[in-house]
């Protein structure tokens, strides 16, 4: 894998809904197996660009293109979301949407989906066939369980977890459509400084071990800083700054806009 | 002593005064009804004041007991008490195999002689209810497990029973051969239905559904040429048992392990269904639609197969009514017919098997076994639903997800 490949392109992305204009020309790169995160104040619009990209939302214009590890590059513009999830790349969401009458493992296995096969036919007689793949889809998501530390809790219900498990578990379940790519939406919010810390840790070894390229939306600055190797700042809907942590930290725009405010209290 | 015991008999005058107003409400709305009696023949009016009393103290010991139990369900979490009570029993069934396999040997036994210790008319009653059993198991699957509020699945019943009678009248097809014919053509109109609804939810989609519904229905009663309009069907076929002659009431015992025979089938078709990679998705669905779809799930396809499986049943049910009744006609195929089914669904337990089954017991044979209570059945049956929709909001039976067993070091999972 060569880390100057890119992994996601995006140029030119404009949202508009009605009269508001949430995202203005936004252009931002992902290299493969980097982790970048995307910054700004609330209200920016780094949902709405996480939404574009997964086909949630239909963007005006722009173009945004992913290059799947070994296969051509895809363009993401009106593919539905599921498609852009076969493509290879997976999301979590900011207010958690986990299944929450499924056990912490359907919730996996239910991911599992687009990467398995057997039919309705397969369903009801039991083939050998579907047998096979539902032990391997068990397995596989039992693997991830333990990897993001909640194998103890595979039989509970997803809306009996702590919180900050639930996080994990939308990572999980994230990661079990097998992406190249990884979005994770405030992965941080709502987490102490001990689980923010593990958190930190599951991000890394994701890097390093899948050789994912990851794009996060953070708010917790010293998440951002210490894991990220280049960072986007965004505010009311356009790109005012890109470079590694420590550039942004010196950059005056960015104190302005956002750190100004947090780094102020 | 006395200032201990104050705010007690304080709290019991309140709740006598409460029940008291309420009799007194009672016996008002129903003074009309219950005592004025006009006989327009002879022209006398019967005053029946002994009613109004009746009204009177039922009313102040129900309500009196009803807000009694309303307090302990507030006062003592009840809800979470139910939950454990279900559970330990759920756990004691299923941890001492024992008792759950002569239990179930019990059952079998029972389901087989139930035809031959009964009359012919309580064996008829049961087949009903078996069939309002698979009914609600298929809907099930469109509103309990894949979260689809569908209020026209009668329309599909209809399309199956009048698949059979249209068949049986014109080409003289057999119970048999139009069995699959009808579940079949069911599953495509679930398809057609689904393809228009793809984008709606909730309120939206109900609507939607009820209109389908009520369009066949009226399609049929209207198209005398192709469906014979009101007067309906007559004369189909029984089902035919490899060619023998059968009385009526070996029709009834032969129909009747049919029935069996399908729901067994049912329950183990649906049971496999949801613990699949297809059930999951339809339970994802329900659960967070935006989320299902980013997680890799097509929801147009898993929409339309919980259309096309769920339609199926009522297309099987239908050719099934077609042949047990031999005569059918638009009026048994009005809204009411999927208001009842959807009652059963939601009663029951949406998503539980064992819940829509009680479920359909309690709603087709309660009102049966009210008889007793003539006029008065239609009342006691709606009071016995909406206690039960109070004290278990979630159904009768809720719904239980598969578990896993791991064991560390092979890390396999084996289903329990
Ligand atoms: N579906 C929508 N319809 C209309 N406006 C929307 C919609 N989604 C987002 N917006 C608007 O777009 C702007 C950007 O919102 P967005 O959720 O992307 O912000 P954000 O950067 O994720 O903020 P936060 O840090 O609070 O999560 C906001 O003004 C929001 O009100
Ligand atoms: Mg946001």
């Amino acid at each position: 894998m060569n880390k100057t490949q890119p992994a996601l392109e995006v140029k030119g992305l404009t949202m508009d809904f009605g009269g508001l204009r949430a995202l203005d020309h936004i252009d931002l790169e992902v290299r493969q197996g980097e982790i970048v995160a995307l910054i700004g104040p609330n209200g920016a619009g780094k949902t709405t660009f996480f939404n574009c990209i997964t086909g949630i939302y239909e963007p005006t214009k722009g173009d945004m293109i992913i290059h799947p590890r070994g296969k051509e590059p895809v363009r993401l513009n009106r593919l539905k979301p599921n498609i852009v999830t076969e493509h290879g790349l997976a999301r979590t969401f900011q207010n958690i949407r986990l299944f929450q009458k499924m056990t912490v493992l359907e919730n996996v296995m239910v991911a599992r989906h687009c990467r398995t096969k057997s039919g309705i036919a397969g369903a009801i007689f039991r083939t050998p066939k579907t047998r096979k793949e539902e032990a391997e889809m068990v397995e596989f998501s039992y693997g991830l369980l333990e990897k993001v530390g909640l194998a103890q809790y595979v039989n509970e219900l997803a809306h009996e977890l702590p919180y900050g498990a639930q996080r994990r578990l939308e990572i999980a379940r994230a990661m079990a459509t097998e992406p190249f790519l990884l979005l994770l939406d405030e992965p941080a919010a709502g987490m102490n400084p001990k689980e923010t810390n593990e958190l930190d840790k599951l991000i890394t070894k994701l890097q390093v071990e899948d050789k994912l390229a990851i794009l996060l939306i953070e708010h917790d600055m010293k998440l951002v800083m210490s894991i990220s190797n280049r960072i986007y700042v965004m505010d009311y809907g356009s790109m005012i700054a890109q470079g590694t942590p420590h550039e942004i930290a010196e950059n005056p725009n960015v104190i302005k806009a956002y750190l100004g405010e947090a780094f102020d209290a | 002593m006395a200032t201990q015991w104050k705010p007690l008999i304080e709290k019991i005058t309140s709740e006598l005064v409460k029940s008291l107003l309420v009799a007194a409400w009672f016996m008002f709305l129903t003074f009309p009804l219950m005592v004025i009696r006009v006989h327009p023949l002879e022209r006398t009016i019967e005053w029946r004041w002994m009613n109004m009393i009746y009204v009177g103290v039922g009313s102040f010991f129900l309500s009196f007991i009803w807000r009694y139990l309303m307090e302990r369900k507030d006062g003592g979490n009840s809800k979470e008490e139910g939950d454990t009570w279900q559970k330990r029993v759920g756990l004691r069934i299923r941890s001492d195999k024992r008792i759950s396999l002569s239990g179930l040997i019990a059952i079998g036994i029972f389901i087989f002689i139930f035809p031959f210790i009964f009359s012919s008319y309580q064996t008829q009653i049961m087949i009903t209810a078996l069939m309002y059993v698979m009914l609600g198991l298929g809907l099930n699957i469109v509103v309990g497990l894949a979260g689809l509020l569908d209020l026209g699945y009668v329309a599909f019943y209809a399309v199956g029973a009048y698949c059979y009678a249209l068949l049986n009248h014109h080409f003289g097809l057999s119970f048999w051969m139009a069995l699959p014919l009808s579940g079949a053509l069911a599953a495509t109109f679930g398809i057609l239905l689904g393809f228009p609804v793809l984008r709606l939810r909730g309120d939206y989609l109900a609507i939607v559904t009820l209109g389908f519904g009520e369009i066949i229905r009226l399609i049929l009663e209207n198209w005398n040429e192709f469906s014979f309009g009101p007067s309906g069907i007559a004369g189909i076929s029984r089902p035919g048992f490899f060619g023998m002659e059968l009385s009526l009431q070996e029709h009834t015992v032969y129909l009747y392990f049919i029935m069996i025979m399908l729901v067994v089938l049912t329950v183990l078709v649906v049971s496999r269904l949801r613990n699949s990679r297809i059930g999951r998705a339809w339970i994802a669905l329900r659960e967070d639609e935006v989320a299902c779809q980013a997680m890799g799930i097509d929801k147009t396809k898993t929409k339309l197969t919980a259309f096309a499986l769920g339609a199926t049943w009522a297309g099987l049910v239908g050719c099934i009514f077609a042949a047990k009744t031999t005569f059918i006609n638009p009026a048994s195929f009005t809204f009411m017919e999927s208001a009842m089914i959807l009652s059963i669904v939601v009663l029951g337990g949406m998503g539980s098997i064992v819940g829509v089954i009680l479920g359909a017991f309690v709603l087709i044979l309660l009102p049966e076994y009210l008889r007793a209570f003539s006029e008065y059945r239609m009342l006691a049956f709606g009071a016995a639903m909406v206690i039960i929709m109070v004290f278990r909001p979630q159904g009768i039976i809720t719904g239980i997800r598969q578990r896993y067993e791991f064991h560390r070091n092979t890390q396999k999972g084996k289903a329990r």
